[in-house]
């Protein structure tokens, strides 16, 4: 069914655009939506394209990164300042995909997609988007929480500090295809130390539940302490805690709690 | 409702053409244009038989809003041999045994050439990369990354 598709040059009119008309979706890279058109999705009747150079942007050079809601992986593995988000960006389909998919567009991205968004989440982003009623910026969490809700709202960007150092910052995601294909889970963790303690642990998991999530329990069991055998035993042991996977044809929910905290274990002892 | 105008360039060659809205390049290309090269496999982003270049970028032209390329350039398998000349990407699949059902093979060599246009010595490690996003599901692969590395060694022997 053909849709019609209107086309800014400002992402303020794209907003408005958008949030004023519920079957109306933002294109990004295209595969999520166009997916959705091949799919004969009938709830989207409209789709909304910006071509504002500012979702574009990339600002890695101070201690604050930001990257445009536009930015594609690919443009992430091509920057030197990113190379702590090159594992997540690497992670996430073939060279085509990676030369489509945005940052912004993995947001949106359900189970078992959506990688990205977990290293985000460890990292503690807080995503800038624009509605009908203005801009705002929402942490990501909360963004994550209402994200069903979200379609009318235009992501603008995302920003984060830039882990202090190359080893506080690490990422893996568990997949049958290599290297290419959906998580059965996707573990990102964020180790900030203070001498030899790790303070503000967090610990981010994919597919573990209907929306990335924390893994609280582990963060409990890393914050304080120095990352040694017993604090990663404790961590791998609580990392199960509060989730809620499902099951699909990758895998069963069973098979993600089992896994979960094997796979933390040697994400925080620097197997994976 | 209302068509768009659309022109950009196809393997070398200016065309315009009216698109409905939410046509995707795919569609484009095989249902207007006529160029039955790329192929139409899950509609998804999983399989990349419909893989093309657009300003010699790899992209999945079934992922592609067809009015993005307004202006652009689009390369598809039927632009990539010179005359009756196969590429040597062609030849090297053809020597390989690189294409047995051959429906993954346009977005295999679009694939291919994306890579060797960049890196025209590619390691083994590469060229698996190169072709990730890419399946098929009758050669096991191994046949299709010798092809891609005979192609490779052809071009620096010619160099």
């Amino acid at each position: 069914m053909p849709v019609t598709v209107k086309t800014f040059t400002s992402s303020g009119e794209a907003a408005a655009a958008l949030s004023s008309d519920r079957s109306a979706r933002y294109l990004g890279g295209g595969t999520l939506v166009m997916r959705a058109l091949n799919e004969g999705d009938v709830s989207i009747s409209t789709i909304v394209r910006a071509n504002d150079h500012a979702m574009m942007r990339i600002d890695a050079t101070g201690s604050r990164v930001t990257l445009g809601a536009g930015v594609t992986f690919a443009r992430i593995l091509a920057e030197r300042d990113l190379a702590f988000l090159h594992p997540p960006a690497r992670s996430i389909g073939g060279p085509a995909v990676r030369n489509m998919g945005t940052v912004g567009g993995n947001l949106f991205a359900s189970n078992p997609y959506g990688d990205f968004t977990v290293a985000m989440l460890a990292l503690d982003a807080t995503v800038s988007v624009q509605g009908g009623l203005g801009s705002r910026e929402v942490p990501i969490e909360e963004f994550l929480q209402s994200r069903e809700r979200q379609t009318g709202t235009l992501v603008l960007a995302i920003s984060f500090t830039k882990p202090a150092s190359a080893d506080a910052f690490r990422y893996c995601k568990i997949a049958r295809i290599k290297p290419k294909g959906g998580a059965v889970i996707t573990l990102a963790a964020y180790l900030p130390m203070n001498g030899s303690r790790i303070v503000g642990a967090r610990v981010a998991l994919g597919s573990m539940a209907p929306i990335p999530i924390r893994a609280r329990a582990a963060e409990r069991a890393l914050e304080g302490r120095s990352l040694d055998a017993s604090t990663i035993s404790a961590a791998a042991t609580a990392a199960v805690e509060g989730t809620s996977p499902g099951d699909n044809a990758l895998a069963s929910a069973w098979y993600r709690r089992e896994i979960v905290g094997v796979h933390l274990r040697r994400l925080l002892s620097g197997q994976e | 409702m209302a068509k768009t105008a659309l022109q950009f360039r196809h393997n070398g060659r200016d065309v315009a053409i009216f698109v409905d809205g939410g046509t995707n390049l795919l569609v484009a290309l095989r249902e207007l244009i006529g160029d039955m090269t790329p192929k139409f496999g899950c509609g998804q982003g999983g399989c990349g038989t419909c893989s093309v270049l657009i300003d010699g970028e790899l992209h999945l032209s079934c992922l592609t809003l067809a009015e993005t390329v307004a202006g652009r350039s689009v390369e598809t398998l039927d632009g990539i041999k010179d005359g009756p000349n196969l590429h040597p990407l062609q030849r090297a699949f053809a020597d390989n045994f690189a294409a047995q059902c051959g429906y993954c093979t346009p977005g295999m060599l679009m694939a291919a050439k994306a890579l060797l246009d960049r890196n025209s010595q590619p390691s083994r490690a590469e060229v698996v990369e190169a072709i990730s996003g890419n399946i098929c599901r009758c050669t096991g692969y191994e046949p299709i990354i010798n092809a891609v590395l005979a192609a490779a060694s052809v071009s620096r022997a010619r160099a």
